[in-house]
């Protein structure tokens, strides 16, 4: 029986990873491609969690909901309400330099998750959204987590396949064009205020998918578990350690980072209760000191970026 | 109108107090080293709770019987060496190294980074439920009736003031705060010149981090210790030095009087009955301030740095 409960920690595992995946792959599109310092990921993770589990979830006291509508509606409603609350705040803080960005976008994640905590109506305030429907899991026990990650992975796939197309294609080499010199590219003819935005609400509509992904999966979202640790720092520090403006590397940062919070949350574990809850946050300072660690000696992360080969014809 | 005064206009000057020994380092650092710290407020939460590490040792002498709030100020100078300490060793660990990069925002990174790092330190040697300084309730000061003036409002507003004014002596009258002005100038004509740029850098982390040290040790004063409490400053406080105009000491204070005083004065009852902004969502104000001048005059009032 031993190996079967590894099998489903594994599954269990993979699953998480390929979650935070999506969210790395967002902010590559932001970072890494573009050089948008988006820290506000927790504010779009957010709208993207709520949304869909409002949509989905069945009737509660603590907010408006009962729609039930079927996840694959509100893991849309989530990409789509999570764009249009970033093309407001691109159209106003694109424009400024890149540490202005990081303060407007954390302001704008702070106010959001200020909201949903503080306005009981639209996500249940302190009690949150909670018995959020999950993907297959009628099925019996291990399929339903099995299918649910293949789901996921099957997300992050089709994902990979299409930013990968992006980087390779006219679009990508432009804001690679903007990320390197914007005065260049606008005297080559580039819209760069449109092709910002772009970057921008596409990378956040990504990070509304991650917050969507999450909640169908915990089957709860509540203000805590939009803490900017656990669903900003995190994805940026996995895009950093596997590479940033590599899409296979946002990929293989996602597991790797991911396996290192694991891992030291099963040490702490062993401990006793009232060591483990304080010794788990040195696992906090690990990940942060591995984030200098990377920046300083492996600047490019793991898989550094390369510039696409372009056929010639 | 006294209701007005000790309800809005009293903690409206302490908030702001506050505000302006932070906002005066995020905005030197801004504009001596070229980049928005976001480690700031943790620095704060750092020598808030070096001051209760003070608390605690006095209770073990015989100075346990003074007050809570002078035991406090005697630990604001170690509370301000100690944060002072730590920033520049955090200089050195993490920011020197991209001390000539081409792009500055990888220490921005890097200072998400250590403010993370900073925090989850807090959380392992003080775990992470709320602490007060000290139990019970402070009763205001029978000489100032009616107005509502309590012992550590005092404190607070007078050493802010002093601090200050110690700044500004230091930016005008030393070498080493000409050199300062010098160097947010022009770097580059400060290092031709034969100005010790590294020896600047180390002072604007000895000011910046003792300044929000004691910024700690007051909010904590006032309100309570929690591990998020930098964090939670950090919005109110660039806000106050964007509001200043980045890189201008002086404007960073007068930012962060005027962004307290906005916090506390949003709920008072312009309009009708209730509060015009709830209380829960006092935040949002610094923050739409914030946006307001980031689009209509990012130079801030003073003529700031434009980012």
């Amino acid at each position: 029986m031993e190996i079967y409960g590894l099998f489903l920690f594994a599954v269990g595992f993979l699953t998480m990873a390929m979650i935070y995946a999506v969210a790395s792959l967002g902010v590559n599109i932001n970072w890494g491609f573009t050089g948008l310092f988006n820290v506000g990921v927790a504010g779009f993770f957010a709208v993207g969690a709520y949304s869909s589990a409002v949509l989905t979830a069945p009737e509660s006291v603590h907010h408006i909901g009962g729609f039930g509508l079927p996840v694959p509606v509100g893991i849309l409603a989530a990409m789509v309400l999570a764009a249009l609350v970033a093309w407001p705040v691109g159209k106003i803080c694109l424009r400024l330099r890149s540490d202005y960005l990081a303060i407007a976008t954390i302001g704008i994640a702070e106010i959001l998750r200020l909201t949903f905590r503080n306005y009981q109506p639209l996500g249940g305030g302190p009690f949150g959204v909670n018995n959020i429907p999950r993907p297959f899991e009628s099925l019996p026990t291990p399929w339903d987590q099995i299918a649910f990650l293949l789901l996921v992975v099957a997300i992050v796939g089709v994902i990979l396949f299409l930013v990968q197309r992006a980087w390779t294609a006219p679009w990508g080499r432009v804001l690679r064009a903007i990320r390197e010199n914007e005065d260049a590219a606008e005297a080559a003819g580039k819209d760069v205020e449109k092709f910002r935005l772009q970057a921008f609400i596409l990378g956040s509509a990504l990070m509304g998918l991650f917050g969507a992904l999450m909640a169908h999966y915990v089957k709860i979202i509540s203000p805590e578990g939009t803490e900017p640790l656990l669903v900003t720092f995190l994805p940026w520090v996995m895009l950093i350690v596997g590479g940033a403006g590599n899409n296979r590397g946002a990929v293989v940062g996602a597991i790797l980072v991911w396996g290192l919070w694991t891992m030291t949350e099963l040490l702490t574990g062993r401990l006793p209760d009232d060591w483990a809850l304080r010794v788990g946050y040195l696992r906090i300072f690990l990940i942060g000191l591995l984030l200098q660690v990377v920046l300083q000696k492996f600047p490019g992360g793991l898989l550094p970026e390369r510039p696409p080969t372009v056929p010639r014809d | 109108m006294i209701d007005f005064v000790n309800q809005y206009l009293i903690p409206a000057l302490v908030l702001g107090s506050i505000y302006a020994l932070g906002a005066i380092g995020v905005s030197m650092i801004y504009a001596i080293l070229r980049f928005a710290h976001f480690a700031h407020g943790d620095l704060m939460a750092t020598g808030a709770y070096i001051g209760l590490l003070v608390v605690w040792v006095l209770d073990a002498t015989p100075l346990a019987e003074l007050s809570v709030n002078v035991r406090l100020l005697i630990g604001l100078p170690l509370a301000f060496a100690g944060t002072a300490a730590v920033a520049i060793l955090i200089d050195r660990l993490f920011y020197k190294p991209f001390r000539r990069a081409k792009s500055m925002i990888v220490v921005v990174i890097a200072s998400f980074g250590v403010a993370l790092m900073l925090r989850s330190l807090v959380q392992l040697f003080f775990g992470v439920d709320v602490i007060n300084y000290a139990d019970g309730i402070q009763f205001p000061l029978k000489m100032f009736q009616p107005l509502r003036i309590l012992e550590r409002h005092i404190y607070i507003v007078v050493v802010a003031i002093a601090l200050m004014l110690v700044l500004h002596y230091f930016l005008t009258r030393t070498r080493t705060g000409k050199a300062m002005r010098a160097m947010s100038d022009d770097a580059d004509l400060a290092r031709v010149s034969g100005i010790n740029t590294e020896r600047v850098v180390i002072w604007t982390w000895i000011l910046g981090g003792g300044l929000v040290a004691v910024a700690g040790v007051f909010l904590g004063m006032d309100t309570r210790l929690v591990p998020t409490m930098g964090w939670d400053m950090l919005l109110a406080v660039f806000a106050a030095a964007i509001l200043g105009g980045l890189g201008q000491p002086y404007g960073a204070i007068a930012g962060g009087l005027i962004i307290g005083a906005m916090e506390e004065l949003s709920t008072y009852p312009w309009i009708g009955d209730g509060p015009l902004v709830p209380p829960d969502y006092k935040t949002a104000v610094a923050f739409a301030v914030m946006v307001l001048m980031l689009i209509f005059r990012p130079q801030g009032l003073f003529r700031g740095r434009v980012l």
